[in-house]
C-alpha cells in the first residue's frame, strides 16, 4: 500500500506552504496532491508557485499530482482549470465532471473524492473515460466499497480518505467572511488567521464543524488507521492523509510504520490518535453516521 | 444552445392531490418521485408507487401538463438495481422525461431508453458548462438544473455556452450547499441526500422543553435553542444557531426560502428554459398557493417584461408559504455570498 498526501485544503501564508512542501520532499509518502482545492481567491500560490513546487517533489522522488477545484463558478475558474489540465507534465486530479469532460480526451487522471462515484457502472465509466485510480466519497461505507470492488475494472487503482478532517460540504458562500461580517468578494483573506480552519460549535460547547471558507468540514478527524487489514483486503491501493497544519509529519512516519509491518495498525491508531487535533470518528466504514467512532475490531 | 419558446413552470409534488393541485393551477410540468430512496425527497408518507404515477400521468396529460419523475440519488452499489428498475417503470409508465444524477444510470438510461427524454438533476452538481456538455455529449441529456450556487451572471454564462436546456431554481427551501455535495446529514445521522435521499431525517430528531429553552436535537447533536416566543421551524441542520468564537447565530444559514420573481424578467431574457420549484415535501395548498402566483407572474413576464413588477400581493403570498416566513434571492444576489 502506497501513502499519498491529500491537497491542503486550508489556507496557508505562502512561507507556511513552501516550508511544509520542503518537509514533505523527505517524509515518506508516495504521492502528493498539489493545488487549491477549495477557493478561487486564495492565490498564496500562484499556478507557477505549485509547478515549482511539483517539480521539487518530483525530483525527491514523489508522484506528484495536481488538484482541481471541486466547485466550479465562473469563466476564470474554468481558464484555471483548462491550464491545469492542459499542464503536460503531472498527473491531474478531477474534482467535478468539467474537469473529467476536459481530461477524458487527454489520458489519465485521477478521479478526486468531490465526483460522486458511489457504484461499479459509474466507476467503470470514468476508467473508460481515463481513470487510473480513483477516490470514493468520504460518505462511503466499508460494505459499499467491498461491493465496488468486487468489479473493480483492470489497471485501476483504489485510494481511500484514511485520515484527517472530512471535506463535507461546499458551498458558493463563505463562511469564514460571513463570520467576520465581510461579503465574499472582500473576504480580506480571513481563512488565513485559520491555518486549521474556524471551529463551529453547538449552542451547547460542544464542537461539531470547521468552517473553511466556502468548505464545511467534520470537527472530529477522520481515521481509518486502524482498518489496515481490512482495506488491504479489500484491494485498497492507496491511503490518503489530510494535511493538517501540525504534526501531519508524524501521522505519515505511523502510517508508514504500520504499513511496513514495524507497528501494529493498533499502535498506529494509539500514536496516530496523540497527534490528532481533535476527538477522532470512523462512522462512514461503519456504516453510521460519519461523526461516530466505533471501537477497533478485537482481531485486529 | 437551444433557444426555448418560453419558460416553462416545473412544480413539486408528493401525493396525487398535490399533483392535481399544481396542474390544475398552471403547471406546465410536475416532479415526482417513487416511494423509495431513489428520490431526493424520499419521506415517509410521500411519494407515488406505479398506481398513482399512473393516475398522475393521465391527469396531467389530459391538461396538457408534462410530468417527470426524479430518480436524483445516487445508485448504491448493493441495490444498482433497485434504481435500474425505476428507471425502466418510468420508460413503461410514458413519463416525460427523467431528472438523474448518477452518471452511470445515465449511462443505463441512454443505452437501454435511447428514446427517453433525460435531465441533468441539480444534485448532478454541474454548475459550469464544462460539466453540463460532459452529461449532453455522452448520454445526450437535454436540460440540466442548476445548482443554487450561481449568480445572475454565471447563470447567463452557462446558459450562453451549454448545449442543452437550463432550467433554474425560482422559489422553495434553500440548500446553502452545493445540491450534490453535502453529507452534512450523513456525518450527523448516517443517512443524508446523495445515498439515501433525505437530509436532517425526522426520526433523528428530537424536540425537548428544557430550563434554558426548547431545544432541538439531531442525533443528539444540538441545532438550536428557542427562548418563548420566538418561532421554531423544520431543524434542518445548516440553518441552526452554532457559536463560533465569540459570536452565536446562524454561522451558517438563515431558515429562508429562495424567491426569485424579482429577477424573472432578467432570468427570462437570457433564455432560461425552465423555473423549478421546490418543495415535493410540501402540502397541496402550497403547491396550488406558489403555482398560481408563479403562473401569473411567468404569464405578465412573457407578455411584457420590459413592464413586469414582482406584485406586492404575489410576494406576500409566497412570504406566507417560506420557511422562516423570509425569503432571499439567495446566490443570485451577489452579496448573499
Amino acid at each position: 500500500m502506497k501513502i499519498a498526501l491529500g491537497p491542503v485544503l486550508t489556507h496557508w501564508p505562502k512561507a507556511t506552504l513552501g516550508a511544509f512542501y520542503a518537509g514533505v520532499a523527505t517524509w515518506p509518502v508516495d504521492i502528493v496532491y498539489m493545488g487549491e482545492v477549495v477557493c478561487a481567491r486564495r492565490h498564496e500560490y500562484r499556478f507557477a508557485d505549485w509547478l515549482d513546487a511539483a517539480e521539487a517533489l518530483a525530483a525527491a522522488g514523489k508522484d506528484v499530482v495536481l488538484s482541481a477545484q471541486a466547485l466550479m463558478e465562473s469563466e476564470s475558474d474554468l481558464k484555471a482549470l483548462r491550464r491545469i489540465v492542459a499542464n503536460g507534465r503531472f498527473l491531474v486530479e478531477a474534482n467535478d465532471m468539467g474537469a473529467v469532460h476536459l481530461l477524458a480526451e487527454r489520458g489519465p487522471f485521477v478521479a478526486g473524492p468531490h465526483l460522486n462515484v458511489y457504484n461499479a457502472p459509474t466507476l467503470a465509466l470514468v476508467a473508460s473515460l481515463g481513470a487510473v485510480r480513483w477516490v470514493p466519497p468520504v460518505e462511503m461505507t466499508r460494505a459499499a466499497l467491498a461491493a465496488i470492488l468486487v468489479e473493480q475494472p483492470p489497471g485501476l487503482a483504489t485510494e481511500a480518505f484514511a485520515w484527517g478532517r472530512l471535506p463535507l460540504a461546499f458551498s458558493a458562500r463563505c463562511f469564514t467572511a460571513r463570520h467576520y461580517d465581510l461579503p465574499k468578494d472582500d473576504c480580506r483573506f480571513s481563512c488565513l488567521a485559520h491555518p486549521d480552519g474556524l471551529a463551529l460549535a453547538t449552542r451547547d460547547g460542544e464542537p461539531f464543524l470547521v468552517l473553511n471558507g466556502t468548505q464545511t468540514q467534520s470537527h472530529r478527524v477522520y481515521t481509518l488507521v486502524a482498518q489496515i487489514p481490512e482495506m488491504r483486503q479489500l484491494g485498497v491501493d492507496v491511503l490518503r492523509v489530510s494535511p493538517q497544519f501540525e504534526r501531519t509529519g508524524e501521522v505519515v512516519a505511523a502510517l508508514r510504520a504500520a504499513l511496513d509491518g514495524k507497528l501494529t495498525p493498533a499502535a498506529a491508531a494509539a500514536t496516530i490518535a496523540a497527534l490528532a487535533p481533535a476527538p477522532q470518528c470512523n462512522g462512514y466504514w461503519h456504516d453510521r453516521p460519519g461523526l461516530d467512532h466505533a471501537a477497533a475490531p478485537a482481531a485486529a | 444552445m437551444n433557444a426555448p419558446r418560453r419558460v416553462e413552470l416545473v412544480c413539486p409534488a408528493g401525493t396525487l392531490p398535490a399533483l392535481k393541485a399544481a396542474v390544475d393551477h398552471g403547471a406546465d410540468c410536475v416532479y415526482i418521485g417513487f416511494r423509495n430512496e431513489t428520490n431526493a425527497r424520499n419521506f415517509a408518507g410521500l411519494n407515488f408507487d406505479a398506481r398513482a404515477a399512473a393516475d398522475g400521468l393521465r391527469h396531467a396529460h389530459a391538461h396538457g401538463a408534462q410530468v417527470l419523475l426524479a430518480l436524483n440519488t445516487y445508485p448504491q452499489p448493493a441495490a444498482f438495481s433497485r434504481w435500474t428498475a425505476a428507471l425502466d417503470l418510468a420508460a413503461d409508465l410514458g413519463f416525460d422525461a427523467v431528472i438523474l444524477a448518477d452518471p452511470g444510470l445515465m449511462r443505463y438510461a441512454a443505452e437501454r431508453h435511447p428514446g427517453l427524454r433525460l435531465h441533468l438533476s441539480v444534485q448532478g452538481s454541474a454548475t459550469t458548462h464544462e460539466a453540463i456538455n460532459f452529461y449532453v455529449r455522452r448520454f445526450g441529456v437535454r436540460r440540466a438544473v442548476l445548482p443554487r450556487v450561481l449568480s445572475l451572471a454565471q447563470v447567463e454564462h452557462v446558459v450562453r455556452n451549454a448545449e442543452c436546456e437550463i432550467e433554474s431554481f425560482g422559489f422553495g427551501s434553500l440548500c446553502v450547499m452545493v445540491e450534490g455535495r453535502c453529507a452534512l446529514s450523513s456525518y450527523t445521522t448516517g443517512e443524508g441526500p446523495n445515498t439515501v435521499g433525505v437530509c436532517s431525517p425526522a426520526k433523528a430528531v428530537r424536540w425537548e422543553t428544557t430550563p434554558r429553552g426548547l431545544e432541538v436535537r439531531l442525533n443528539g447533536v444540538l441545532l438550536d435553542r428557542y427562548a418563548d416566543g420566538e418561532a421554531a421551524g423544520y431543524p434542518t441542520l445548516c440553518k441552526g444557531r452554532f457559536a463560533v468564537r465569540d459570536a452565536t447565530n446562524y454561522a451558517i444559514e438563515e431558515p429562508t426560502s429562495l424567491n426569485t420573481l424579482e429577477i424573472l424578467p432578467q432570468l427570462v431574457r437570457m433564455g432560461i428554459a425552465a423555473i423549478k420549484i421546490e418543495g415535493r415535501q410540501r402540502s397541496p395548498a402550497y403547491v396550488a398557493t406558489v403555482t398560481r402566483v408563479w403562473r401569473a407572474a411567468i404569464d405578465a413576464c412573457t407578455a411584457d417584461s420590459d413592464r413586469f413588477t414582482a406584485r406586492a400581493e404575489w410576494m406576500r403570498e409566497l412570504a406566507g408559504v417560506s420557511e422562516g416566513r423570509q425569503t432571499t434571492l439567495g446566490a443570485y444576489h451577489r452579496p448573499w455570498k
